[in-house]
């Protein structure tokens, strides 16, 4: 394959940030303009803990502000409570909280329904988009889906049906 | 109002949510009046991000009008038009202090391992994000910045993360006048990158996708050698061969958790979560990277672990560098950068939509439908 280089003096702007004192060492700041490294400051006003905040162990307490909109409730709630018993540090935090989004899901769903709505997966995958762009592929991806679903449930139908001939044969004495 | 709301795995709808409330005397409210979707939203709507709530608002990229403001808000009024930068940050905390705004100690209760970002799941701090007609904008003294007169609000919108990221990616990656430096990823923040690396005087700019689309954009926009890593064999065989066999002083991964391009990590990283998300890119980083160089960090991954060559980033001696963009310490000189002509951030976005089909774009966006780069989300209440 050829490769080409560009000529890069004709770039709008070329080289006006270049500064040798960027030492990739240094984080993000030049040394000789760095304020004094205090680790006391003075902590922002406390926002009213009014609902349940989940925190990090690996801190003392509860942020000066934070997010309210979603407290954890029910199931999940209860697995995401657990998870945080344990650091970050610890599978023990994360994987019950990636189990608790999907137990998540499945409450959405319910609580979904409990409200008399059942959701639009089509529109909610945003599908139509699918349809419009990239309409082969996707017809052939829900095919293939749909055949491996029907192909599975007649395979598990065949297993029962079996299953109650080997039964009916027993009962029969055979 | 109305509101982008999660669902789960690859589901979201515009749904009608409660107005926001000013929870603390240093608050904002914002009426947005653009919001993107992002590279990285993608991870949360795959459902990668552990404690994404079904329920939650995403968006950290937005801008708006102040519509109202708490007690001890004095850096901004009613009114202005404000950029958001995507971190939620205290600007005084001892992080905030070294101006490290991706890295607030006082705004993310959840997790100390990342900042607090808008819209970005309970692990960043549980805040709902700007895909909204409004916003609750916390530390609204530190954070939003008035947008100057006269710039259009399609590059403000870009300056809340794109811009800064791609740029910050380019200044960890400490490059020197005369520099080669590579980027994986042709997404928007690896243009913007690729772009910005020449500000910081690199001599050459090299980027790698699987996405023609995406490779031509770039070439064009950057400008820079674009290549697609499924015509080249290895890519780090490539790049080798192209750069003397010594590599390229800096290495930018702008990728994250969804890379394509190795089946072990996509069945390990994306299909069944056993490792935080595909680290092909900086698999290939560690490696195409010469001797005693830098790897720069941008792509964004889970919290757990990654099967990278960290022995050889050892034996090379490298410098890995990675963070979350402080996007305040960067907006002066970026403002500055747009408005005298040397980036031009509105050039990359290729699809606006009405909030109402915000599933469609995180479909378009996501599948790379339509030659997709960057799509904007305009509120109902936005002339559109």
């Amino acid at each position: 394959m050829q490769t080409k280089k560009i000529d890069y003096t004709q770039i709008n702007g070329w080289g006006v940030d270049a500064d040798p004192e960027n030492d990739p060492t240094y984080p993000m700041q030049h040394r000789e303009d760095a304020p004094p490294r205090d680790i006391f400051y003075d902590r922002p006003t406390q926002q009213p803990v009014d609902v349940e905040v989940l925190h990090s162990n690996e801190r003392p307490d509860v942020t000066a502000v934070f997010g309210t909109t979603l407290p954890p409730s029910g199931l999940s709630g209860a697995i995401r409570r657990f998870a945080f018993k344990y650091s970050e540090n610890e599978y023990k935090h994360w994987l019950p909280l990636i189990f608790a989004d999907r137990v998540d899901v499945v409450e959405g769903v319910l609580k979904d329904l409990a409200h008399g709505h059942v959701p639009n997966i089509f529109a909610e995958k945003g599908y139509p988009m699918e349809w419009k762009y990239n309409r082969t592929a996707f017809v052939t991806k829900m095919a293939t889906i749909a055949a491996i679903t029907v192909g599975t449930v007649l395979l598990l139908n065949s297993g029962k049906d079996k299953k109650k001939a080997k039964y009916a044969r027993g009962y029969r004495g055979k | 109002m109305l509101a982008m709301e999660y669902r789960g795995p690859k589901r979201v709808r515009a749904v009608q949510k409660p107005m926001p409330e000013i929870k603390h005397p240093e608050d904002a409210i914002v009426r947005v009046t653009r919001s993107c979707i992002c590279g990285s939203d993608l991870h949360l709507y795959n459902g990668n991000v552990p404690d994404t709530r079904v329920g939650s608002t995403f968006g950290h990229e937005f801008v708006g009008e102040v519509v109202e403001i708490g007690s001890d808000v004095t850096n901004i009024k009613v009114g202005d038009n404000v950029i958001v930068p995507f971190n939620v940050a205290c600007g005084r905390c001892y992080f905030c202090k070294q101006g490290m705004f991706g890295n607030c100690h006082q705004s993310n209760s959840m997790a100390t391992a990342v900042g607090a970002i808008f819209g970005y799941s309970h692990t960043a701090g549980g805040f709902d994000g700007g895909q909204a007609e409004y916003a609750r904008v916390p530390y609204a003294n530190v954070g939003p910045t008035v947008i100057p007169p006269g710039m259009d609000l399609d590059d403000a919108v870009l300056l809340t993360d794109v811009v800064p990221t791609g740029y910050q990616a380019a200044e960890m990656a400490g490059i020197q006048k005369g520099d080669t430096v590579l980027v994986f990823g042709a997404g928007p923040v690896g243009i913007m990158a690729a772009r910005c690396a020449w500000l910081f005087g690199a001599g050459r700019v090299i980027v790698l996708d699987k996405e023609d689309y995406r490779l031509e954009f770039v070439r064009n926009y950057a400008p820079c050698e674009a290549y697609n890593f499924e015509e080249i064999g290895d890519p780090v065989l490539f790049i080798k061969k192209i750069t003397d066999w010594l590599g390229a002083d800096c290495v930018i991964d702008a990728v994250g958790a969804e890379a394509a391009g190795n089946a072990l990590q996509t069945i390990t990283g994306r299909k069944t979560l056993l490792q935080a998300g595909s680290a092909t890119a900086l698999h290939w980083a560690i490696n195409a990277v010469k001797k005693g160089g830098v790897v720069s960090i941008v792509g964004v991954y889970g919290p757990t672990d990654n099967l990278v060559p960290i022995g050889n980033a050892m034996n090379k001696g490298l410098t890995i560098r990675g963070n979350q963009t402080s996007v305040k310490r960067l907006l002066p000189r970026l403002i500055d950068h747009v408005q005298s002509g040397r980036l031009n951030p509105k050039a990359i976005i290729t699809h606006r939509l009405p909030m109402e089909e915000v599933a469609d774009g995180y479909r378009l966006f996501s599948a790379k439908l339509d030659n997709c780069i960057k799509p904007i989300l305009l509120p109902p209440t936005v002339t559109r």
